[in-house]
């Protein structure tokens, strides 16, 4: 057991590394390319004056690594900074965001692990023959398509056409959960369709790999039937790198949720960062950069931790 | 040599788009950003696919767009090609503290989403096609360096390799004149699903506004322009939609394809 503790301890240090080495390179990716924060906020026609003022208040006068070591002490005390282009402050704004874009990942999550999994398993049962085919060549398709055609296609003929849902994915506190989950019916489609794809694929995959043990051709020759050997013998060995899959996609929805927020002007995160990246507003990207790379780091790590916990193989490593 | 079917529509499909892209100005039939008609007009004999939000010939806005897009994905690709195989060939080779050096940083940066780092770096960075291409290039490059570099790791080790060092061949000839042609084929098949990748991620960054800048446009930037007509129950945004899915999928059958024939011939040769 103590081995074990061992090791967990040594994964989290590793990831909190990361995620220190991740912050720098965010700053790094702001602060150093060619480009005044200043500059930008003022415009072309700024006198030298208004310049050199604005860059006091904002402290761009300072060497990168104290300006660095300000605001990675600011992000761990939980104060992200103000926003440039509003004057807001950005730990409030993220607050009101982050639930948002939590909710609706949550709901994708809900609806396409089950199915990811249970088709996975109708692709290894019916192998080769046209369920499985069918399967793979949709997943082939999806793999290919940017969300926003999905998303559209979807607002053409859902909202538009039939009016089942809305075409904005507008959520308030006051709507009760059944309002909500109308409302972003849409976009957990679209999310969800985005990584059922992998996710049954490396199912399928995992499966497979464990129908080919000597104890599942025991199973088939003691005449058992083919769902059984699934069920009974294949899926319970094949739960780890399962799990690992749904872990890793689910990092994947960090990146469709930008977009897909974007589609449907839903109040999360992703439409926040996308609007101050367009008005290059450096403390909300560097906060919104930051948060998006924990969560995914995280969900990483969750992964590498089950791995451990499921596979003994793998506590020691050579 | 039999080619299948979904292979050889591919094959047409993906010849046929670079042929666009490489022809455009001569099929076009209007210009790129020449108004000539009402806003979101129908389909008619003058405007094929109709007109866009301002009145320009759709049609002739999707041939140049793919142009746009056919052209900065290539180039990206190319980028990311020529940087992640050389470094990962160079690491494989050299090995060492260099080696692991460059693998760690690698490893930091595929730590960060794709899409959110090159996010943080355009918003301080202007928005045009060279840092485009060079973003995205340099991203994607992570991917091929990690292939590149295992490949060349199992070559490495082999006994012609051997050889050549023995005979005292510099780094040069032997990552250009023993590993290169042999790490061709499994590095010809990812060039497809590198390209996809970057197709769809400078569809993705057009459509977010900060890819390619108007009044030039690429297709996801077109899908960010008449975005607005869907709610109207007009679909002239999915048009630009379907060609870019319409060309990740043939170049995805050709890519599955070389990938298929490649895995085929390895086994041929008893693995």
């Amino acid at each position: 057991m103590n081995e074990i503790l061992k090791l967990l301890v040594q994964r989290v240090a590793l990831g909190l590394l990361l995620l220190l080495l991740v912050s720098v390179l965010v700053f790094v990716g702001t602060e150093i390319l060619p480009g005044d924060v200043a500059q930008s906020i003022l415009g072309q026609a700024a006198t030298p004056t208004s310049l050199a003022n604005l860059r006091e208040e904002l402290g761009l006068n300072d060497p990168a690594p104290v300006r660095y070591l300000n605001w990675l002490g600011g992000v761990l005390t939980g104060d992200l900074g103000t926003a440039l282009s509003n004057g807001q402050d950005i730990t409030t704004q993220i607050g009101l965001r982050l639930g948002n874009t939590m909710f609706l990942a949550f709901w994708a999550a809900v609806v396409a692990v089950p199915l990811a999994i249970l088709l996975g398993l109708l692709a290894v049962r019916f192998r080769n023959r046209w369920p499985d085919k069918l399967i793979s060549g949709v997943t082939l398709a999806s793999i290919s398509l940017p969300e926003f055609f999905i998303g559209y296609v979807l607002i053409y003929f859902f909202a538009v056409k039939f009016r089942w849902f809305p075409s904005v994915a507008t959520v308030y506190d006051s709507m009760s959960l059944g309002q909500k989950l109308n409302a972003i019916a849409l976009p957990v489609t679209v999310l969800t369709m985005v990584v059922l794809a992998h996710m049954m694929r490396m199912t399928r995959a995992a499966i497979l790999n464990v129908m080919q043990s000597a104890y599942i051709e025991t199973a088939e020759l003691k005449g058992l039937s083919q769902f059984t050997v699934i069920f009974r013998h294949a899926f319970p060995n094949a739960i780890a790198p399962i799990v690992n899959v749904v872990m890793l996609n689910l990092a994947y929805l960090v990146v469709g949720v930008v977009v897909v927020e974007v589609i449907f002007v839903y109040p999360g995160m992703g439409q926040y960062l996308v609007d101050h990246v367009a008005k290059r507003d450096v403390p909300v990207v560097q906060a919104c950069g930051v948060i998006f790379a924990a969560v995914y780091i995280g969900l990483n790590l969750i992964a590498d931790i089950v791995a451990i916990l499921t596979n003994p193989r793998l506590r020691h490593p050579k | 040599m039999r080619i299948p079917i979904s292979a050889l529509l591919g094959l047409v499909l993906t010849g046929g788009f670079f042929l666009m892209a490489l022809f455009a100005p001569l099929i076009a039939p209007y210009g790129l950003s020449e108004v000539v008609g009402d806003v979101w007009e129908s389909r008619s004999a003058e405007h094929w696919l109709g007109t866009d939000n301002i009145g320009r010939d759709l049609l002739s806005r999707m041939i140049y767009g793919g142009r746009t897009t056919i052209l900065i994905a290539t180039l990206a690709t190319i980028l990311s090609f020529t940087l992640g195989s050389f470094l990962g060939f160079t690491a494989a080779v050299i090995g060492g503290w260099i080696d692991q050096v460059m693998s760690r940083f690698v490893d930091l940066l595929m730590s960060i989403p794709s899409l959110i780092f090159a996010l943080v770096v355009l918003s301080v960075m202007p928005v045009n096609i060279t840092v485009l291409i060079l973003v995205m290039g340099i991203l994607d490059s992570t991917r091929v360096y990690r292939l590149s570099r295992a490949v060349a790791a199992d070559i490495n080790v082999q006994d012609f390799v051997e050889a050549a060092k023995l005979r005292g061949e510099n780094r040069t000839w032997i990552i250009f004149r023993e590993i290169l042609p042999n790490a061709l084929s499994p590095l010809v098949a990812e060039l497809g699903l590198r390209f996809i990748f970057a197709v769809l991620f400078l569809s993705t960054l057009s459509f977010l506004g900060l890819g390619v800048q108007p009044p030039a446009s690429d297709w996801g930037g077109m899908v960010k322009e008449n975005k607005e007509g869907i709610v109207f129950g007009i679909g002239a945004a999915l048009v630009p939609a379907a060609a870019i899915a319409a060309l990740a999928i043939s170049v995805n059958l050709v890519a599955d394809w070389v990938l298929n024939r490649t895995s085929d011939l390895k086994g041929g040769r008893g693995g």
